[in-house]
């Protein structure tokens, strides 16, 4: 779980290169980033998540 | 460029690292007081020395040699490739950009132990002293060096208006280079350490654990506020060539980010609890200077008052929810305060700031990109980093020493060998 959320923000961040690379319109670009961002964000309540239960797991 | 000034403001900058310091071991438990303090005097000292030797090189400056790759038809600075052991500058006093070299190593020196000092606090009453040296070391020789030469040195985000056409990623005072890196390694450190013993109950449940010494805490905030002071300015001249005059809002927005968060932060709590929480009131003092020092005098002192009261009001709330909702047990609330709070600074930068060149949207979208970065690539690489630390060393100090408290257990005396609580103290005469 601690893996695929690392996999998700790091996908979260080259959704934003690629972005950058790839478009170039500022409102595809805002759109992108902001789905990057999404993607960080998920990854990062992912990374919670997997920290409460193997808390709950070892108490 | 007043580089004299530029030299004075520097001299300051410990006075964070001495108001930070103060205001962990304030908030944790008194039998791990005195190994709060040593615990930031070494994580200080290993990351500095560190920085000199291996991470000088890597964090480099605008125009140093650099390692690159070409993607898409772009070069991507990714890395200073500057000699080893600070053995490029002199100080022979010869060369104006020898010079300026040396400052920005100074400066970047003083940075790093500030950074490396906020992760204490999320690691107090638990975080082994060994441990700590080994994650300064991490933070000083790879982290911060990286995120440094992205943003300070002329990396990719220092150049995405020549390669992308939008506004450059802008960070004066190290909102992002120092208060959201080590703000993420002490989110991840709280992770890997665990909560404090006692802290939760079976059913999740947390127990209130208040800090011992809440005086020292709000005087490590007026000490953290001059050094602040210096560290805004300090890099404002030398990364963005900021003028005397731009120096004088430096020190103006600063003391009104941080009055901002603190007062909204006694406004929050006097209106939820019916008195104020003077520990959260100090971290709303510390929150707005975090926010604060990614604009420094980019934005106007009635922005700068906006920004503190939000980043007030943020950490207020936030280290409620990392403690009741999330359940990370974060003593000092470094994470809120300066991973979270310095975010919203680099973001409303983009909103608030007035920039001679580029658009709104334009500068909206690149410290969108930039805290895509620090959330992106510089957090799995910092949590995968103290991971691997904490499978060769141990991070938290077992159960034994949770009891004795981290003094006895690793220095082998207490802070305050008279100490002692009295029975009869409290006993009706």
């Amino acid at each position: 779980m601690k893996l695929v959320a690392c996999v998700l923000l790091l996908s979260g961040f080259f959704i934003v290169l690629a972005a950058l690379v790839l478009l170039t319109s500022l409102g595809q670009r805002f759109a992108f980033v902001g789905a990057g961002f999404a993607v960080e964000f998920l990854g990062l309540i992912l990374l919670t998540q997997a920290y409460r239960t193997h808390r709950k797991e070892h108490r | 460029m007043n580089l004299a000034l530029s030299l004075f403001s520097m001299m300051l900058i410990p006075l964070v690292a001495a108001g930070l310091a103060l205001i962990h071991q304030g908030l944790g438990r008194s039998r791990s007081a005195a190994h709060a303090m040593l615990a930031s005097l070494c994580a200080l000292a290993v990351s500095s020395i560190v920085f000199v030797l291996f991470g000088t090189s890597w964090a480099g400056s605008t125009g140093a040699a650099i390692h690159s790759f070409a993607v898409g038809g772009v070069r991507w600075d990714w890395l200073g490739a500057a000699p080893f052991f600070a053995r490029g500058l002199n100080f022979d006093g010869i060369d104006t950009a020898g010079l300026t070299r040396s400052l920005v190593l100074c400066l970047e020196l003083m940075a790093v132990g500030v950074a490396a000092s906020i992760p204490l606090s999320a690691g107090a009453d638990r975080w082994r002293l060994g441990p700590i040296c080994l994650s300064s070391v991490f933070l000083g020789g790879i982290v911060f060096p990286i995120f440094a030469h992205w943003t300070w040195g002329g990396g990719w985000l220092a150049q995405l208006a020549v390669n992308f056409g939008i506004s450059n990623f802008i960070d004066v005072g190290g909102a992002g280079v120092v208060q959201v890196v080590g703000g993420l390694t002490a989110l991840s450190v709280a992770w890997i350490a665990g909560p404090r013993r006692g802290k939760y109950s079976h059913d999740g449940i947390p127990a209130a654990i208040p800090g011992h010494n809440i005086v020292l805490v709000l005087f490590g905030c007026l000490l953290a506020l001059v050094g602040w002071i210096g560290l805004d300015s300090a890099a404002s001249i030398l990364f963005y060539g900021a003028g005397l005059q731009q120096i004088v809002g430096v020190v103006i927005n600063a003391t009104l980010t941080a009055s901002a968060g603190c007062l909204a932060a006694v406004v929050v709590t006097r209106t939820r609890y019916q008195k104020p929480d003077a520990s959260l009131s100090s971290n709303g003092w510390i929150a707005g200077l975090a926010a604060g020092s990614a604009s420094c005098a980019m934005v106007s002192a009635e922005s700068a008052i906006v920004i503190g009261v939000i980043a007030g009001v943020l950490s207020t709330y936030l280290i409620e929810v990392f403690e009741l909702h999330l359940r990370v047990d974060d003593p000092g609330g470094a994470v809120s305060v300066h991973a979270l709070a310095g975010i919203w600074g680099l973001f409303a930068l983009g909103l608030f700031g007035q920039f001679p060149e580029g658009t709104r949207s334009g500068h909206v979208l690149a410290q969108a990109v930039g805290i895509c970065a620090l959330l992106g690539f510089m957090l799995p690489l910092i949590h995968g980093g103290n991971l691997l630390l904490n499978r060769w060393s141990t991070y938290r100090v077992d159960d034994d020493g949770h009891w004795h408290g981290m003094d006895v257990r690793e220095l082998g005396a207490g802070a305050y060998p008279e100490f002692v609580i009295h029975a009869d103290e409290f006993v009706p005469r």
